[in-house]
């Protein structure tokens, strides 16, 4: 019942806190930007079988390997598949396999961390072991370990980068509850006889809350990069689905051949869907970070 | 423990474990401490204000979170209102807790900065199920008028940042008065506040000290302060009373040479008033490694060598109510 | 203001504005005054006031967003705002020296506490070898009271009264015309606070240095120094000789403050509150800048701003009850 009317309350200060955005300086200019980047790509990605000119996937819709035309704005591939089609329509896999990551990350890395700083001592040390190996550990060399364990698909793909990132998020919540935990409004709580689980959701948590925001925006930027690399060494999701990752690597044997357009225009949209996520993470942390105008 | 006394603190001590790395974990056997409260007795009294006064180090914060229980001593006994309370279990000292309330030093990071203050002040209301919703609100109202927010109405809304030092510090004071406390601990609740609004939050807390009823622990290393507020003090150095005794007699005959030399210290505001500054020589030693003996010895103008460095001094008393801790000092 | 013969230096209509997100806030408004050889002058005011900001504005060390837009500056016959950046370094350090506020932060945690001395003293004399200034380094530790053998220390190694006063013997290090001190002894003790406070005026008299001493805290400033100017909402609102200021306050602001402050040598006082809040720079009130706290506020103090006005010898108060016919 309590966590609930904690949520509610997060809300309502979400909302009013978006539209004053546009007053916060270059960062809330950041998030805007970001965030309309990242808008324009989903809903690209979830129109794309009624916008996209022709099927991403059939063959010879074109002449093969043709040079970007008016006919085909982006060119066509060894298939003669019409490469404008595939870039409208290749970001769902990375797109679900990003949210799916964050997703597991946030139910995962998020109450572990929690538990661990609040709870100390020797648990907190044990766990906060694991994570720094996990963390220590080269992240898209893990990835990949994993997705061959795992096999491949957009779940399992999302699982792997989820175990790499999920660290990240640990460390990062650890550190943001042991320094509030300083804090003499902390102090105050615990003086007047709150209860260790009311410290943590109502007095912890909402301070936290900000930092998570900023790890989860970079982060999707990551995966969305851990992704394409791993659909470009052949780790990712089946052949026939379009997806930018794949084209990537098919692009990339066409190149010596000279065709450019194979591998440029979907490498564009991972940028710019990436970039976006960074862009709100970093406008986003700069609001975020303690107001000391005094 | 008397009639009056609703505070008793016997012998209490708080030694806090240095923590050493992995390799002289390893290497050494011995265990260091920071003695930060060593051996420290007093009593309060009903309805007085008691000041714990002394130079930041001196473990006067310390003994004050021990007392309202944030914090467990590592040994010693503490009697509130005739009941020991270091060994309470959990459920008693939630309990106990609405008796003994603290207000902390910075008023900006006492409260929560996503809570409203009328959130703030009511939670612990909440906390020990003595009030919910409307009746909540209403003695929430009651109290921020009664600590000068006036109109009540208008603070329960705000933010903490959207107040200042000196109104945060009277929210804190409701906060702590909501529970109908006995006994405040007051930890430096106007070092962080312009001078200009000192005297209101001094007085107010004098006046709810009549209304209320309550009585203080009053932390400070303000001197001038302390001889505004209290009724007694005790002096501490190095996790030590050196000198304990009513306001009046420690500003007239202050025994202890750390005591005078801190009284001369104190800014005079008067043009050209030099006083004379007894020199003190050295820093003040670290709480690890304390000297032998008299603790103050190492910084004494009166060090009598053989015997200061052998035996360490008791609190005593030269007179009654005048506690001093110096084998010296009745000569 | 001041002697008619040369001021050491002299601040003339200072402005400094600091451009937020929020609004323009003038943290220092239209302030002048001149500084004399070997005198202290005390800087006094709350949060708000506008000290720390001329404190920094004096070595144009001024934060963004802040701006010094108005005003000149003439140290030794130099006008400070205008020299070009080499000079303006040459000149910090050298001729005025800033005292920072916190001792634990101000020095360099990876740096010999003599490295410190010798950075400095070899950026302003380049032609000092390195053991030359080791062995001047020393004996300024030793002027303000330190062991000359922790030059070889690093600043976690001294406790913060040590630090603050190796920031002082840094200051003297070029023998400075004139030493600005930040709340020099906010973050210390009493105890170390006084010998703090005794050593400044020691080298004063020694090196015949101007001291400018900045602090919240009045009891500091009586005691020590020759003149002071009381600062509120970035004003000026009172200046004048220590003992006049003591005996004869003529600011309604100085006298509640002086009436607000306990002092330990009288027996049964009675300290008085001044009512309202600080004043918010970004809504100042109409008129004067004290009216909504002012007992004896009347109707032009709510429309006009006062000037400052000559109360005395060498004493101004910016308040109308001073003004010319108006019986005080």
């Amino acid at each position: 019942m309590k966590k609930l009317k904690i949520k509610k309350s997060m809300l309502s200060h979400l909302l009013p806190g978006l539209t004053s955005l546009t007053k916060r300086g270059l960062a809330g200019w950041l998030v805007i930007f970001g965030a309309i980047l990242v808008i324009a790509v989903i809903v690209m990605t979830a129109l794309s079988p009624w916008i996209a000119p022709h099927d991403p996937s059939a063959l010879t819709v074109g002449p093969r390997l043709s040079p970007p035309s008016t006919q085909f704005p982006f060119g066509t591939d060894d298939l003669g598949r019409d490469m404008l089609s595939r870039v409208i329509s290749g970001g769902g896999v990375m797109l679900q396999v990003a949210i799916l990551s964050v997703i597991v990350c946030l139910i995962i890395g998020v109450p572990l961390g929690l538990f661990s700083s609040h709870t100390g001592g020797v648990i907190d040390r044990f766990i906060s072991l694991i994570m720094d190996s996990v963390y220590a550990f080269p992240g898209f060399i893990l990835a990949i370990a994993f997705t061959v364990v795992l096999g491949r698909g957009v779940i399992n793909m999302a699982l792997s980068i989820a175990v790499v990132y999920v660290p990240s998020y640990f460390r990062i919540i650890r550190s943001q509850v042991l320094s509030i935990k300083e804090m003499s409004y902390i102090e105050a709580a615990n003086a007047a006889g709150a209860r260790k689980r009311t410290v943590l959701l109502r007095y912890i948590l909402p301070n936290v809350v900000p930092s998570i925001a900023v790890v989860a925006t970079v982060n999707f930027a990551d995966a969305i990069l851990t992704a394409a690399g791993l659909t470009f060494i052949g780790m990712g999701v089946p052949v026939n689905i379009p997806d930018w990752g794949w084209d990537l690597t098919n692009g990339r044997n066409l190149l010596p051949s000279g065709a450019w357009w194979v591998i440029t225009f979907p490498g564009l949209m991972i940028i710019l869907l990436a970039l976006g996520f960074t862009l709100m993470g970093e406008g986003l942390s700069e609001l975020l970070s303690p107001k000391l105008e005094e | 423990m008397s009639e009056n006394e609703i505070l008793k603190v016997e012998h209490l001590k708080k030694y806090f474990p240095v923590e050493k790395s992995f390799l002289e974990k390893m290497l050494t056997r011995t265990r260091h401490f920071v003695r930060a409260v060593d051996d420290v007795s007093f009593s309060v009294l009903k309805g007085e204000i008691f000041t714990l006064a002394g130079e930041s180090g001196c473990g006067k914060t310390t003994t004050g979170k021990i007392i309202v229980s944030l914090m467990p001593p590592t040994s010693g006994k503490i009697f509130f209102d005739n009941v020991e309370i270091t060994t309470l279990n959990h459920e008693a000292l939630r309990v106990l807790k609405r008796k003994l309330q603290i207000i902390f030093q910075d008023p900006y990071a006492s409260f929560n900065p996503r809570m409203k203050i009328g959130e703030a002040v009511g939670h612990p209301l909440e906390i020990h199920d003595i009030a919910k919703g409307s009746e909540k609100r209403k003695k929430v109202l009651e109290i921020l008028d009664r600590v000068g927010l006036t109109p009540a109405e208008k603070f329960v809304d705000l933010y903490p940042h959207q107040m200042s030092g000196g109104q945060r510090q009277r929210a804190a004071m409701a906060r702590a008065l909501i529970l109908q406390p006995e006994f405040i601990v007051a930890d430096e609740p106007v070092s962080m506040i312009d001078v200009s609004l000192r005297t209101a939050i001094i007085d107010l807390m004098l006046n709810l000290r009549k209304d209320f009823g309550l009585t203080y622990l009053f932390i400070t290393h303000d001197l001038a302060i302390a001889k505004y507020i209290s009724d007694r003090i005790a002096i501490m150095y190095l996790g030590k009373i050196v000198e304990l005794a009513d306001k009046q007699t420690i500003f007239s005959n202050p025994m202890h040479p750390y005591t005078q030399a801190l009284l001369a210290a104190i800014p005079v505001p008067v043009p050209e008033r030099m006083r004379k500054t007894t020199q003190l020589k050295g820093d003040v030693p670290s709480a690890i490694n304390i000297p032998s003996g008299c603790r103050f010895r190492t910084r004494c103008p009166r060090c009598a060598e053989k015997t200061c460095k052998e035996k360490e001094p008791e609190l005593v008393p030269v007179s009654p109510n005048h506690y001093v801790a110096c084998d010296l000092a009745e000569k | 203001m001041g002697n008619m013969t040369q001021s050491l230096m002299t601040v003339d209509t200072l402005t400094v504005e600091y451009w937020t997100r929020k609004g323009k806030i003038r943290a220092v408004d239209n302030l002048s005054f001149s500084l004399e050889k070997s005198e202290t002058l005390g800087v006094v005011g709350e949060s708000g006031s506008g000290k720390s900001t001329l404190g920094l504005s004096l070595i144009d060390l001024v934060p963004f967003p802040g701006r010094i837009t108005r005003g000149k500056i003439v140290l030794n016959g130099k006008e400070i705002l205008k020299l070009q950046k080499d000079e303006l370094r040459n000149l910090r350090g050298k001729e005025i020296c800033y005292v920072f506020q916190d001792p634990m932060t101000s020095l360099n945690p990876v740096k010999k506490i003599g490295d410190h001395f010798v950075e400095l003293i070899r950026t302003h004399e380049p032609q000092v070898t390195k053991q030359q200034a080791l062995e001047r380094a020393k004996k300024l530790l030793r002027d303000v009271g330190i062991q000359p053998e922790r030059v070889s220390d690093y600043p976690h190694q001294l406790s913060g009264g040590m630090r603050q006063r190796v920031m002082i013997a840094l200051a003297i290090a070029l023998n400075p015309a004139i030493v600005v001190a930040d709340e020099p002894t906010t973050a210390l003790d009493v105890i170390v606070q006084a010998k703090i406070l005794d050593l400044l005026n020691a080298l004063r008299d020694a090196y015949g240095m101007a001291l400018i001493l900045i602090t919240h805290d009045l009891s500091i400033v009586l005691q020590r120094s020759d003149r002071i100017i009381v600062m509120y909402a970035g004003q000026m609102v009172e200046c004048a000789p220590s003992t006049e200021i003591y005996l004869n306050p003529k600011h309604p602001y100085t006298q509640r403050l002086l009436k607000s402050i306990p002092n330990i040598e009288l027996a049964d006082q009675k300290l008085e509150a001044i009512s309202g809040s600080p004043p918010d720079l970004l809504n100042l009130p109409k008129g004067c800048r004290f009216w909504p706290r002012c007992y004896y506020a009347f109707e032009k103090c709510r429309r006009e701003a006062p000037p400052l006005i000559e109360t005395g010898t060498e004493h101004f108060a910016r308040c109308f009850l001073y003004e010319e016919g108006r019986k005080a």
